[in-house]
Protein backbone atom coordinates (compact mmCIF):
# COMPACT_ATOMS: atom_id res chain seq x y z
CA UNK A 1 0.00 0.00 0.00
CA UNK A 2 1.22 3.52 -0.43
CA UNK A 3 0.59 6.77 1.15
CA UNK A 4 -1.98 8.36 -0.24
CA UNK A 5 -2.73 10.26 3.63
CA UNK A 6 -5.29 13.44 3.93
CA UNK A 7 -6.21 15.71 5.71
CA UNK A 8 -10.16 15.19 5.98
CA UNK A 9 -11.17 18.46 3.66
CA UNK A 10 -13.52 19.42 6.78
CA UNK A 11 -11.02 18.64 9.52
CA UNK A 12 -13.27 15.73 10.91
CA UNK A 13 -10.86 13.47 12.97
CA UNK A 14 -10.94 11.05 16.27
CA UNK A 15 -8.06 13.76 17.07
CA UNK A 16 -5.11 12.96 19.45
CA UNK A 17 -3.98 9.13 19.81
CA UNK A 18 -1.47 7.38 21.43
CA UNK A 19 0.92 5.17 21.18
CA UNK A 20 0.69 1.81 23.48
CA UNK A 21 3.20 -1.08 23.70
CA UNK A 22 1.75 -4.42 24.59
CA UNK A 23 5.10 -7.00 26.18
CA UNK A 24 4.48 -10.75 25.99
CA UNK A 25 6.08 -14.34 25.80
CA UNK A 26 9.34 -13.54 28.18
CA UNK A 27 11.47 -15.85 28.30
CA UNK A 28 10.68 -18.78 29.24
CA UNK A 29 7.71 -18.48 27.94
CA UNK A 30 8.27 -17.47 24.80
CA UNK A 31 6.06 -17.63 21.81
CA UNK A 32 6.22 -20.75 19.68
CA UNK A 33 5.88 -19.57 16.10
CA UNK A 34 4.43 -21.78 12.96
CA UNK A 35 7.85 -23.02 12.04
CA UNK A 36 9.06 -24.61 15.20
CA UNK A 37 10.77 -21.57 16.74
CA UNK A 38 10.36 -19.65 19.64
CA UNK A 39 10.54 -16.04 19.76
CA UNK A 40 10.39 -13.53 22.85
CA UNK A 41 9.99 -11.16 24.61
CA UNK A 42 7.67 -9.74 22.05
CA UNK A 43 6.21 -6.19 21.97
CA UNK A 44 3.31 -5.20 20.15
CA UNK A 45 2.82 -1.52 19.56
CA UNK A 46 -1.22 -0.78 18.97
CA UNK A 47 -3.28 2.47 19.22
CA UNK A 48 -7.08 2.80 19.73
CA UNK A 49 -9.78 5.25 18.97
CA UNK A 50 -13.49 5.71 20.50
CA UNK A 51 -15.25 4.46 23.58
CA UNK A 52 -14.95 0.36 24.61
CA UNK A 53 -18.71 -0.06 25.85
CA UNK A 54 -20.05 -1.57 28.88
CA UNK A 55 -20.71 -4.74 27.39
CA UNK A 56 -17.48 -4.55 24.93
CA UNK A 57 -19.32 -5.18 22.12
CA UNK A 58 -18.38 -2.14 19.70
CA UNK A 59 -14.39 -3.84 18.92
CA UNK A 60 -13.37 -3.32 15.51
CA UNK A 61 -10.04 -4.00 14.77
CA UNK A 62 -8.24 -3.02 11.86
CA UNK A 63 -5.33 -4.54 10.26
CA UNK A 64 -2.58 -2.80 8.07
CA UNK A 65 -0.60 -4.25 5.33
CA UNK A 66 2.55 -4.23 4.53
CA UNK A 67 3.75 -0.45 5.09
CA UNK A 68 1.18 0.70 7.51
CA UNK A 69 1.56 0.49 11.34
CA UNK A 70 -0.58 0.97 14.22
CA UNK A 71 -1.43 4.92 13.45
CA UNK A 72 -4.26 4.33 11.62
CA UNK A 73 -6.02 7.58 12.48
CA UNK A 74 -5.76 10.90 14.42
CA UNK A 75 -2.46 12.58 15.50
CA UNK A 76 0.18 12.16 17.79
CA UNK A 77 0.91 15.56 17.93
CA UNK A 78 -1.61 18.68 17.45
CA UNK A 79 0.95 20.16 14.37
CA UNK A 80 1.67 16.71 12.70
CA UNK A 81 1.73 17.21 9.22
CA UNK A 82 -0.02 13.72 8.29
CA UNK A 83 -3.13 12.06 10.47
CA UNK A 84 -2.69 8.18 10.38
CA UNK A 85 -2.95 6.26 6.97
CA UNK A 86 -6.73 5.54 7.17
CA UNK A 87 -8.19 9.04 8.25
CA UNK A 88 -10.51 9.07 5.73
CA UNK A 89 -12.34 5.84 6.81
CA UNK A 90 -12.25 5.52 10.74
CA UNK A 91 -12.94 9.22 12.79
CA UNK A 92 -16.19 10.13 14.14
CA UNK A 93 -19.49 9.68 10.99
CA UNK A 94 -16.61 8.19 9.07
CA UNK A 95 -17.12 4.20 7.47
CA UNK A 96 -15.49 3.13 10.75
CA UNK A 97 -17.80 5.51 12.79
CA UNK A 98 -15.32 5.78 16.13
CA UNK A 99 -18.60 7.28 17.74
CA UNK A 100 -20.10 4.15 17.60
CA UNK A 101 -16.99 1.85 17.86
CA UNK A 102 -14.21 1.13 19.73
CA UNK A 103 -11.28 0.79 17.09
CA UNK A 104 -7.87 -1.10 17.89
CA UNK A 105 -5.00 -1.66 14.99
CA UNK A 106 -2.03 -2.74 15.84
CA UNK A 107 1.60 -3.30 14.32
CA UNK A 108 2.24 -6.78 12.82
CA UNK A 109 4.82 -9.14 14.30
CA UNK A 110 8.05 -8.70 12.13
CA UNK A 111 7.10 -4.87 11.39
CA UNK A 112 9.15 -2.02 12.34
CA UNK A 113 6.87 0.58 13.74
CA UNK A 114 7.33 -0.30 17.43
CA UNK A 115 6.44 -4.30 17.01
CA UNK A 116 9.25 -7.00 17.74
CA UNK A 117 10.75 -7.73 14.54
CA UNK A 118 14.21 -7.80 13.06
CA UNK A 119 14.91 -4.81 13.84
CA UNK A 120 14.08 -4.63 17.54
CA UNK A 121 16.98 -5.75 19.89
CA UNK A 122 17.71 -9.72 20.31
CA UNK A 123 18.18 -10.11 24.26
CA UNK A 124 20.40 -12.99 23.53
CA UNK A 125 23.06 -10.58 21.51
CA UNK A 126 21.62 -7.32 23.02
CA UNK A 127 22.12 -6.43 19.19
CA UNK A 128 19.23 -6.01 16.25
CA UNK A 129 18.05 -9.72 15.61
CA UNK A 130 18.50 -9.06 11.49
CA UNK A 131 18.72 -12.46 9.92
CA UNK A 132 18.51 -14.08 13.52
CA UNK A 133 15.02 -12.97 13.24
CA UNK A 134 12.64 -16.11 12.76
CA UNK A 135 10.40 -16.09 9.82
CA UNK A 136 7.05 -15.45 10.78
CA UNK A 137 4.00 -15.90 9.32
CA UNK A 138 0.49 -14.29 8.61
CA UNK A 139 -0.59 -17.10 11.45
CA UNK A 140 2.11 -15.98 13.89
CA UNK A 141 1.03 -12.17 13.21
CA UNK A 142 -1.95 -12.97 14.17
CA UNK A 143 -1.33 -15.26 17.17
CA UNK A 144 0.23 -12.27 18.35
CA UNK A 145 -2.76 -10.14 18.39
CA UNK A 146 -5.25 -12.42 19.95
CA UNK A 147 -2.55 -12.07 22.56
CA UNK A 148 -3.38 -8.33 22.47
CA UNK A 149 -7.24 -8.77 22.33
CA UNK A 150 -6.54 -11.01 25.26
CA UNK A 151 -4.70 -8.34 27.31
CA UNK A 152 -7.70 -6.01 26.71
CA UNK A 153 -10.33 -8.27 27.98
CA UNK A 154 -12.01 -8.49 24.63
CA UNK A 155 -13.60 -11.66 23.99
CA UNK A 156 -15.70 -11.27 20.88
CA UNK A 157 -14.83 -8.69 17.91
CA UNK A 158 -17.76 -7.23 16.28
CA UNK A 159 -15.71 -6.77 12.95
CA UNK A 160 -12.12 -6.89 11.41
CA UNK A 161 -11.31 -4.94 8.67
CA UNK A 162 -8.12 -5.08 6.35
CA UNK A 163 -7.14 -4.53 3.19
CA UNK A 164 -4.16 -6.74 1.19
CA UNK A 165 -1.90 -8.64 3.47
CA UNK A 166 -4.27 -6.68 6.17
CA UNK A 167 -6.95 -8.67 4.69
CA UNK A 168 -5.33 -12.00 4.45
CA UNK A 169 -4.80 -11.13 8.25
CA UNK A 170 -8.70 -10.70 8.79
CA UNK A 171 -8.92 -13.94 6.54
CA UNK A 172 -6.10 -15.78 9.09
CA UNK A 173 -8.20 -14.78 12.01
CA UNK A 174 -11.62 -16.06 10.56
CA UNK A 175 -10.29 -19.56 10.26
CA UNK A 176 -8.00 -19.31 13.39
CA UNK A 177 -10.14 -17.92 15.90
CA UNK A 178 -13.81 -18.07 14.34
CA UNK A 179 -15.88 -18.08 17.95
CA UNK A 180 -14.18 -14.16 18.23
CA UNK A 181 -14.98 -13.46 14.89
CA UNK A 182 -18.45 -12.07 14.49
CA UNK A 183 -17.78 -10.36 11.07
CA UNK A 184 -15.06 -9.20 8.42
CA UNK A 185 -14.77 -7.30 5.83
CA UNK A 186 -11.36 -8.32 3.93
CA UNK A 187 -10.53 -5.90 0.69
CA UNK A 188 -8.71 -5.92 -2.42
CA UNK A 189 -7.34 -8.89 -0.67
CA UNK A 190 -6.59 -13.12 -1.74
CA UNK A 191 -6.73 -16.42 -0.33
CA UNK A 192 -3.08 -17.09 -1.16
CA UNK A 193 -0.63 -14.98 -3.61
CA UNK A 194 -0.64 -16.21 -7.11
CA UNK A 195 2.80 -16.69 -8.96
CA UNK A 196 2.72 -13.11 -10.51
CA UNK A 197 2.76 -11.63 -7.11
CA UNK A 198 5.08 -13.75 -5.88
CA UNK A 199 7.22 -12.98 -8.27
CA UNK A 200 7.06 -9.05 -7.79
CA UNK A 201 8.01 -9.58 -4.74
CA UNK A 202 11.04 -11.36 -5.25
CA UNK A 203 12.18 -8.73 -7.34
CA UNK A 204 12.31 -6.82 -4.55
CA UNK A 205 13.80 -8.88 -2.23
CA UNK A 206 16.37 -9.33 -4.81
CA UNK A 207 16.91 -5.64 -5.02
CA UNK A 208 17.10 -5.18 -1.09
CA UNK A 209 19.54 -7.96 -0.83
CA UNK A 210 22.01 -6.99 -4.13
CA UNK A 211 22.69 -3.98 -1.84
CA UNK A 212 26.08 -3.81 -0.71
CA UNK A 213 24.98 -1.93 2.25
CA UNK A 214 22.50 -4.76 3.18
CA UNK A 215 25.40 -7.14 4.01
CA UNK A 216 23.35 -10.68 4.80
CA UNK A 217 21.14 -8.46 6.92
CA UNK A 218 23.35 -6.93 9.47
CA UNK A 219 23.69 -3.49 8.54
CA UNK A 220 21.72 -2.25 11.82
CA UNK A 221 25.20 -0.94 12.78
CA UNK A 222 26.36 1.46 9.71
CA UNK A 223 25.00 2.60 6.26
CA UNK A 224 21.62 0.82 5.33
CA UNK A 225 20.61 -0.76 2.25
CA UNK A 226 18.71 2.27 1.14
CA UNK A 227 18.81 1.93 -2.69
CA UNK A 228 17.70 -1.66 -2.33
CA UNK A 229 14.95 -0.75 -0.05
CA UNK A 230 13.85 2.05 -2.65
CA UNK A 231 14.18 -0.21 -5.62
CA UNK A 232 11.88 -2.74 -4.00
CA UNK A 233 9.72 0.48 -2.98
CA UNK A 234 9.28 1.39 -6.89
CA UNK A 235 8.52 -2.02 -7.68
CA UNK A 236 5.41 -2.10 -5.21
CA UNK A 237 4.83 0.84 -6.35
CA UNK A 238 3.93 -0.54 -9.81
CA UNK A 239 2.22 -2.90 -8.84
CA UNK A 240 -0.58 -0.99 -6.85
CA UNK A 241 -1.06 0.93 -9.92
CA UNK A 242 -2.78 -0.32 -13.03
CA UNK A 243 -2.41 0.76 -16.76
CA UNK A 244 -5.34 2.80 -16.65
CA UNK A 245 -4.61 4.65 -13.78
CA UNK A 246 -0.89 5.33 -14.51
CA UNK A 247 -1.84 6.92 -17.71
CA UNK A 248 -4.26 8.93 -15.99
CA UNK A 249 -1.84 9.76 -13.64
CA UNK A 250 1.26 10.41 -15.68
CA UNK A 251 1.11 9.21 -19.27
CA UNK A 252 3.91 10.40 -20.60
CA UNK A 253 4.25 13.74 -19.21
CA UNK A 254 8.09 15.16 -18.64
CA UNK A 255 8.80 15.77 -15.14
CA UNK A 256 9.67 19.66 -15.08
CA UNK A 257 11.34 19.55 -18.59
CA UNK A 258 10.62 20.28 -22.42
CA UNK A 259 12.49 17.94 -24.20
CA UNK A 260 14.88 14.49 -23.11
CA UNK A 261 17.75 15.19 -21.10
CA UNK A 262 19.34 12.37 -22.93
CA UNK A 263 20.81 11.20 -19.92
CA UNK A 264 19.81 9.08 -16.90
CA UNK A 265 17.86 11.35 -14.93
CA UNK A 266 14.32 11.23 -14.11
CA UNK A 267 12.63 12.31 -17.68
CA UNK A 268 9.61 11.07 -17.15
CA UNK A 269 6.94 11.79 -14.13
CA UNK A 270 6.47 8.54 -13.77
CA UNK A 271 9.97 7.80 -13.42
CA UNK A 272 10.29 10.69 -10.63
CA UNK A 273 7.12 10.04 -8.63
CA UNK A 274 8.43 6.18 -8.41
CA UNK A 275 12.22 7.64 -7.44
CA UNK A 276 10.13 9.85 -4.65
CA UNK A 277 8.22 7.15 -3.22
CA UNK A 278 11.13 5.43 -2.98
CA UNK A 279 13.46 7.99 -1.35
CA UNK A 280 10.48 9.13 1.32
CA UNK A 281 9.97 5.09 1.86
CA UNK A 282 13.23 4.25 3.29
CA UNK A 283 13.04 7.35 5.65
CA UNK A 284 10.49 5.04 7.81
CA UNK A 285 11.06 1.76 6.74
CA UNK A 286 13.28 -1.15 7.53
CA UNK A 287 14.62 -3.28 4.65
CA UNK A 288 14.47 -6.56 6.50
CA UNK A 289 11.44 -5.84 7.83
CA UNK A 290 10.24 -5.60 4.07
CA UNK A 291 11.69 -9.14 3.28
CA UNK A 292 10.26 -10.96 6.26
CA UNK A 293 6.23 -9.37 5.85
CA UNK A 294 6.71 -10.01 1.78
CA UNK A 295 7.79 -13.62 2.65
CA UNK A 296 5.20 -14.23 4.89
CA UNK A 297 2.39 -12.85 2.26
CA UNK A 298 4.24 -15.63 0.05
CA UNK A 299 3.77 -18.10 2.51
CA UNK A 300 0.49 -17.55 3.24
CA UNK A 301 -2.22 -20.14 1.83
CA UNK A 302 -5.30 -20.23 3.42
CA UNK A 303 -6.59 -23.23 1.98
CA UNK A 304 -3.56 -25.09 2.39
CA UNK A 305 -3.21 -24.14 6.17
CA UNK A 306 -6.92 -24.24 7.25
CA UNK A 307 -8.20 -26.86 4.93
CA UNK A 308 -6.24 -29.45 3.84
CA UNK A 309 -5.85 -27.41 0.31
CA UNK A 310 -9.57 -26.73 0.39
CA UNK A 311 -10.57 -23.24 0.23
CA UNK A 312 -14.34 -24.78 1.33
CA UNK A 313 -12.48 -26.17 3.99
CA UNK A 314 -10.81 -23.41 5.68
CA UNK A 315 -13.97 -21.47 5.85
CA UNK A 316 -16.03 -24.40 7.33
CA UNK A 317 -15.50 -23.00 10.86
CA UNK A 318 -16.22 -19.52 10.46
CA UNK A 319 -19.67 -18.36 11.28
CA UNK A 320 -19.38 -15.02 11.10
CA UNK A 321 -20.86 -12.27 7.91
CA UNK A 322 -18.70 -11.20 5.57
CA UNK A 323 -18.37 -8.18 3.35
CA UNK A 324 -15.82 -8.97 0.65
CA UNK A 325 -14.42 -6.56 -1.56
CA UNK A 326 -12.33 -5.99 -4.66
CA UNK A 327 -11.74 -3.24 -7.30
CA UNK A 328 -11.74 -3.52 -11.26
CA UNK A 329 -8.61 -2.03 -11.67
CA UNK A 330 -6.58 -4.29 -9.27
CA UNK A 331 -4.31 -6.47 -11.08
CA UNK A 332 -2.20 -7.62 -7.86
CA UNK A 333 -5.04 -9.35 -6.67
CA UNK A 334 -7.70 -9.56 -9.05
CA UNK A 335 -11.38 -10.24 -8.46
CA UNK A 336 -11.50 -13.65 -9.30
CA UNK A 337 -9.10 -14.34 -6.16
CA UNK A 338 -11.95 -12.71 -4.21
CA UNK A 339 -15.02 -14.08 -5.97
CA UNK A 340 -13.18 -17.54 -4.90
CA UNK A 341 -13.15 -16.32 -0.96
CA UNK A 342 -17.13 -15.69 -1.76
CA UNK A 343 -17.78 -18.90 -3.18
CA UNK A 344 -15.93 -20.51 -0.59
CA UNK A 345 -17.85 -19.25 1.94
CA UNK A 346 -21.40 -19.70 0.19
CA UNK A 347 -20.71 -23.24 0.01
CA UNK A 348 -20.69 -23.01 3.68
CA UNK A 349 -23.90 -21.32 3.70
CA UNK A 350 -22.49 -17.92 5.31
CA UNK A 351 -23.98 -14.53 5.26
CA UNK A 352 -21.87 -12.97 2.50
CA UNK A 353 -21.83 -10.01 0.59
CA UNK A 354 -19.43 -9.09 -2.34
CA UNK A 355 -18.93 -5.85 -4.23
CA UNK A 356 -16.57 -5.46 -6.63
CA UNK A 357 -15.72 -1.41 -6.66
CA UNK A 358 -15.33 0.20 -10.28
CA UNK A 359 -11.91 1.91 -9.73
CA UNK A 360 -8.93 3.27 -11.93
CA UNK A 361 -6.58 3.41 -9.28
CA UNK A 362 -5.40 -0.30 -8.92
CA UNK A 363 -4.56 -2.24 -5.85
CA UNK A 364 -4.29 1.12 -3.99
CA UNK A 365 -7.95 1.91 -4.71
CA UNK A 366 -9.01 0.83 -1.07
CA UNK A 367 -6.93 3.49 0.85
CA UNK A 368 -7.99 6.37 -1.56
CA UNK A 369 -11.08 8.13 -0.70
CA UNK A 370 -13.91 6.30 -2.34
CA UNK A 371 -17.63 7.05 -1.26
CA UNK A 372 -19.68 3.77 -2.15
CA UNK A 373 -16.54 1.67 0.32
CA UNK A 374 -17.42 3.71 3.18
CA UNK A 375 -20.90 3.96 2.42
CA UNK A 376 -20.67 -0.15 2.05
CA UNK A 377 -18.72 -0.27 5.28
CA UNK A 378 -20.81 1.84 7.51
CA UNK A 379 -24.03 0.14 6.20
CA UNK A 380 -22.55 -3.57 6.74
CA UNK A 381 -21.14 -2.36 10.03
CA UNK A 382 -24.89 -1.21 11.26
CA UNK A 383 -26.11 -4.28 10.39
CA UNK A 384 -24.20 -6.20 12.14
CA UNK A 385 -23.68 -4.43 15.25
CA UNK A 386 -27.76 -4.80 15.26
CA UNK A 387 -27.93 -8.21 14.86
CA UNK A 388 -24.91 -9.55 16.44
CA UNK A 389 -26.11 -8.27 20.06
CA UNK A 390 -24.50 -10.56 22.49
CA UNK B 1 -43.56 -0.83 -3.31
CA UNK B 2 -44.51 -1.87 -6.44
CA UNK B 3 -47.77 -3.86 -6.81
CA UNK B 4 -46.57 -6.95 -7.85
CA UNK B 5 -44.05 -6.86 -5.08
CA UNK B 6 -46.62 -6.47 -2.65
CA UNK B 7 -48.16 -9.48 -3.56
CA UNK B 8 -44.81 -11.61 -3.63
CA UNK B 9 -44.32 -10.36 -0.12
CA UNK B 10 -47.82 -10.97 1.05
CA UNK B 11 -46.88 -15.15 0.26
CA UNK B 12 -43.35 -14.68 2.35
CA UNK B 13 -43.93 -16.47 6.04
CA UNK B 14 -42.78 -14.68 9.02
CA UNK B 15 -39.00 -15.31 9.69
CA UNK B 16 -38.21 -17.26 6.26
CA UNK B 17 -35.16 -17.23 4.80
CA UNK B 18 -35.05 -15.66 1.53
CA UNK B 19 -32.64 -15.33 -1.67
CA UNK B 20 -33.79 -12.54 -4.34
CA UNK B 21 -32.55 -12.82 -7.75
CA UNK B 22 -32.03 -9.81 -9.49
CA UNK B 23 -32.30 -7.60 -6.63
CA UNK B 24 -32.06 -4.70 -7.44
CA UNK B 25 -31.27 -1.66 -5.13
CA UNK B 26 -33.17 -4.76 -2.19
CA UNK B 27 -36.18 -2.72 -2.45
CA UNK B 28 -38.71 -6.43 -1.61
CA UNK B 29 -35.40 -7.36 0.54
CA UNK B 30 -35.32 -4.60 2.81
CA UNK B 31 -39.29 -4.57 3.17
CA UNK B 32 -39.27 -8.68 3.77
CA UNK B 33 -36.64 -7.82 6.46
CA UNK B 34 -38.15 -5.21 7.90
CA UNK B 35 -41.72 -6.38 8.00
CA UNK B 36 -41.42 -10.20 7.78
CA UNK B 37 -38.50 -10.40 9.92
CA UNK B 38 -36.99 -12.21 6.56
CA UNK B 39 -33.21 -13.65 6.96
CA UNK B 40 -32.69 -12.14 3.47
CA UNK B 41 -30.01 -12.32 0.53
CA UNK B 42 -29.52 -11.09 -2.75
CA UNK B 43 -27.50 -11.33 -5.99
CA UNK B 44 -27.46 -8.08 -8.58
CA UNK B 45 -25.07 -7.44 -11.28
CA UNK B 46 -25.01 -3.66 -11.59
CA UNK B 47 -22.26 -2.48 -9.12
CA UNK B 48 -24.23 0.69 -8.13
CA UNK B 49 -27.25 -1.26 -6.81
CA UNK B 50 -24.93 -3.59 -4.64
CA UNK B 51 -23.46 -0.56 -3.26
CA UNK B 52 -26.74 0.56 -2.66
CA UNK B 53 -28.32 -2.65 -1.34
CA UNK B 54 -25.13 -3.14 1.47
CA UNK B 55 -25.21 0.00 2.17
CA UNK B 56 -29.15 0.05 3.13
CA UNK B 57 -27.25 -3.20 5.52
CA UNK B 58 -28.61 -6.30 3.39
CA UNK B 59 -26.60 -9.12 2.36
CA UNK B 60 -25.84 -8.90 -1.32
CA UNK B 61 -23.34 -9.88 -3.61
CA UNK B 62 -22.20 -9.10 -6.98
CA UNK B 63 -22.55 -11.42 -9.82
CA UNK B 64 -24.59 -13.39 -12.55
CA UNK B 65 -27.35 -14.73 -10.99
CA UNK B 66 -27.17 -18.06 -13.26
CA UNK B 67 -23.55 -18.64 -11.92
CA UNK B 68 -23.68 -17.83 -8.48
CA UNK B 69 -26.65 -19.66 -7.76
CA UNK B 70 -24.59 -22.35 -8.57
CA UNK B 71 -22.72 -22.52 -5.12
CA UNK B 72 -25.31 -22.69 -2.48
CA UNK B 73 -25.92 -26.23 -0.71
CA UNK B 74 -29.16 -27.81 -1.27
CA UNK B 75 -32.48 -26.01 0.14
CA UNK B 76 -30.01 -23.10 1.69
CA UNK B 77 -33.42 -20.44 1.32
CA UNK B 78 -37.38 -20.96 2.22
CA UNK B 79 -37.95 -18.47 -0.66
CA UNK B 80 -35.79 -17.89 -3.98
CA UNK B 81 -37.68 -15.22 -5.83
CA UNK B 82 -37.06 -14.52 -9.71
CA UNK B 83 -38.88 -11.46 -10.27
CA UNK B 84 -39.43 -9.93 -13.82
CA UNK B 85 -36.35 -11.79 -14.82
CA UNK B 86 -37.33 -14.91 -16.39
CA UNK B 87 -37.54 -12.94 -19.90
CA UNK B 88 -33.91 -11.70 -19.70
CA UNK B 89 -32.41 -15.62 -18.65
CA UNK B 90 -30.61 -17.45 -21.86
CA UNK B 91 -31.20 -20.91 -19.95
CA UNK B 92 -34.50 -20.38 -18.30
CA UNK B 93 -35.19 -24.35 -17.52
CA UNK B 94 -31.84 -24.47 -15.70
CA UNK B 95 -32.36 -21.61 -14.20
CA UNK B 96 -35.55 -22.51 -12.49
CA UNK B 97 -33.92 -26.44 -11.57
CA UNK B 98 -31.49 -24.51 -9.88
CA UNK B 99 -33.71 -22.18 -7.99
CA UNK B 100 -35.55 -25.53 -7.13
CA UNK B 101 -32.68 -27.13 -5.59
CA UNK B 102 -31.12 -24.14 -3.48
CA UNK B 103 -34.50 -23.06 -2.46
CA UNK B 104 -37.66 -25.28 -0.78
CA UNK B 105 -40.14 -23.11 -3.01
CA UNK B 106 -39.34 -20.47 -5.34
CA UNK B 107 -42.05 -17.20 -6.42
CA UNK B 108 -41.49 -15.98 -10.29
CA UNK B 109 -42.86 -13.50 -12.28
CA UNK B 110 -43.09 -12.20 -15.60
CA UNK B 111 -44.60 -9.55 -17.63
CA UNK B 112 -47.24 -11.34 -19.39
CA UNK B 113 -47.33 -11.31 -23.13
CA UNK B 114 -50.19 -12.73 -23.60
CA UNK B 115 -52.32 -9.59 -22.99
CA UNK B 116 -54.75 -8.19 -25.01
CA UNK B 117 -52.84 -4.82 -26.30
CA UNK B 118 -49.86 -7.31 -26.78
CA UNK B 119 -51.86 -9.22 -29.40
CA UNK B 120 -53.61 -6.16 -30.76
CA UNK B 121 -50.70 -4.58 -31.59
CA UNK B 122 -49.06 -7.07 -33.61
CA UNK B 123 -52.69 -8.18 -35.03
CA UNK B 124 -52.77 -4.09 -36.36
CA UNK B 125 -49.61 -2.55 -36.76
CA UNK B 126 -47.69 -5.30 -37.63
CA UNK B 127 -45.03 -4.46 -35.41
CA UNK B 128 -43.55 -6.32 -33.06
CA UNK B 129 -45.50 -5.02 -29.92
CA UNK B 130 -44.18 -2.48 -27.32
CA UNK B 131 -45.91 -1.94 -24.04
CA UNK B 132 -45.51 0.25 -20.63
CA UNK B 133 -44.09 -3.76 -19.36
CA UNK B 134 -41.80 -3.90 -22.17
CA UNK B 135 -40.97 -0.93 -23.56
CA UNK B 136 -38.17 -2.19 -25.79
CA UNK B 137 -37.59 -1.94 -29.92
CA UNK B 138 -36.79 -5.34 -30.86
CA UNK B 139 -33.08 -4.46 -30.95
CA UNK B 140 -32.25 -3.24 -27.86
CA UNK B 141 -34.43 -4.77 -25.65
CA UNK B 142 -33.01 -6.62 -22.08
CA UNK B 143 -35.90 -9.25 -22.62
CA UNK B 144 -34.17 -11.99 -24.98
CA UNK B 145 -38.11 -14.06 -24.19
CA UNK B 146 -41.52 -13.73 -24.24
CA UNK B 147 -43.86 -15.96 -21.73
CA UNK B 148 -47.55 -15.69 -21.53
CA UNK B 149 -49.62 -17.08 -18.30
CA UNK B 150 -50.13 -20.32 -20.51
CA UNK B 151 -46.03 -20.72 -21.41
CA UNK B 152 -45.57 -20.67 -17.96
CA UNK B 153 -47.48 -23.27 -17.08
CA UNK B 154 -47.27 -25.88 -20.18
CA UNK B 155 -42.99 -24.78 -19.46
CA UNK B 156 -43.92 -26.32 -15.37
CA UNK B 157 -44.97 -29.44 -17.11
CA UNK B 158 -42.21 -29.71 -19.61
CA UNK B 159 -39.46 -28.71 -16.88
CA UNK B 160 -41.22 -31.00 -13.72
CA UNK B 161 -42.16 -28.37 -10.87
CA UNK B 162 -45.52 -27.90 -9.22
CA UNK B 163 -48.19 -24.71 -9.71
CA UNK B 164 -48.87 -24.24 -5.70
CA UNK B 165 -50.24 -20.96 -5.84
CA UNK B 166 -50.58 -17.88 -8.99
CA UNK B 167 -52.05 -14.70 -9.41
CA UNK B 168 -52.39 -12.67 -12.24
CA UNK B 169 -52.85 -9.32 -12.06
CA UNK B 170 -53.27 -5.62 -13.68
CA UNK B 171 -50.81 -2.95 -12.32
CA UNK B 172 -52.03 0.94 -13.01
CA UNK B 173 -50.96 4.26 -11.25
CA UNK B 174 -46.41 3.87 -11.64
CA UNK B 175 -47.21 0.41 -10.79
CA UNK B 176 -47.77 1.13 -7.50
CA UNK B 177 -51.38 0.19 -7.37
CA UNK B 178 -53.28 -3.09 -9.53
CA UNK B 179 -55.90 -5.16 -9.50
CA UNK B 180 -56.02 -9.56 -9.01
CA UNK B 181 -57.59 -10.62 -12.32
CA UNK B 182 -59.60 -13.68 -11.54
CA UNK B 183 -61.42 -13.96 -15.31
CA UNK B 184 -59.40 -14.80 -18.64
CA UNK B 185 -56.10 -13.90 -16.82
CA UNK B 186 -53.93 -14.69 -19.94
CA UNK B 187 -55.77 -11.81 -21.29
CA UNK B 188 -56.10 -9.37 -19.12
CA UNK B 189 -53.22 -9.15 -16.73
CA UNK B 190 -50.02 -7.21 -17.26
CA UNK B 191 -48.08 -9.96 -15.00
CA UNK B 192 -47.96 -13.05 -14.15
CA UNK B 193 -46.86 -14.04 -10.34
CA UNK B 194 -46.38 -17.53 -9.38
CA UNK B 195 -45.24 -19.60 -6.55
CA UNK B 196 -43.72 -22.89 -7.70
CA UNK B 197 -42.48 -26.12 -5.81
CA UNK B 198 -40.39 -29.44 -6.54
CA UNK B 199 -42.83 -31.66 -8.23
CA UNK B 200 -44.26 -34.35 -6.15
CA UNK B 201 -43.81 -37.47 -7.64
Amino acid sequence: MSEYIEHNEDGVSVGLVEKKFFTFAEPPNEMLLENGDKLGPVTIAYETCGKLNADKSNVIFVLHALSGDSHVAGYYQGDDPKPGWWDIMVGPGKGIDTDKYFVICSNILGGCMGSTGPSSINPKTDKPYGLDFPFVTIGDMVQAQKKLIDHLGITKILSLIGGSIGGMQVLEWCAKYPEMALSAIPLATTARHSALAIAFNEVARQAIMADPHWIGGNYYAGEKPDLGLAVARMIGHITYLSDESMRLKFGRRLQEKKDFSFNFDADFQVESYLRYQGTKFVERFDANSFLYITKASDYFALDDQHGSGSLVEAFSKAGGKFLVVSFTSDWLYPTYQSKALVQAMKKNGLDVSFCEIEAEWGHDAFLLPNERLAAMVKGFLDRVYNETRY
Amino acid sequence: MRFDLQIIASWIEPGSKVLDLGCGQGVLLHFLKEKKQAVCAGIECVESKVGKSIERGLSVLQGDINEEILDYPDDTFDYVILSQTLQQVYEPAKLIQSLLRVGKKGIVSFPNFGHWRVRLQLLLTGHAPITKQLPYEWHDTPNIRVISIKDFRKFSRDVGFDILREEAINTINHEKRGNIIKFHPNLRSTYGIFLIGKEKT
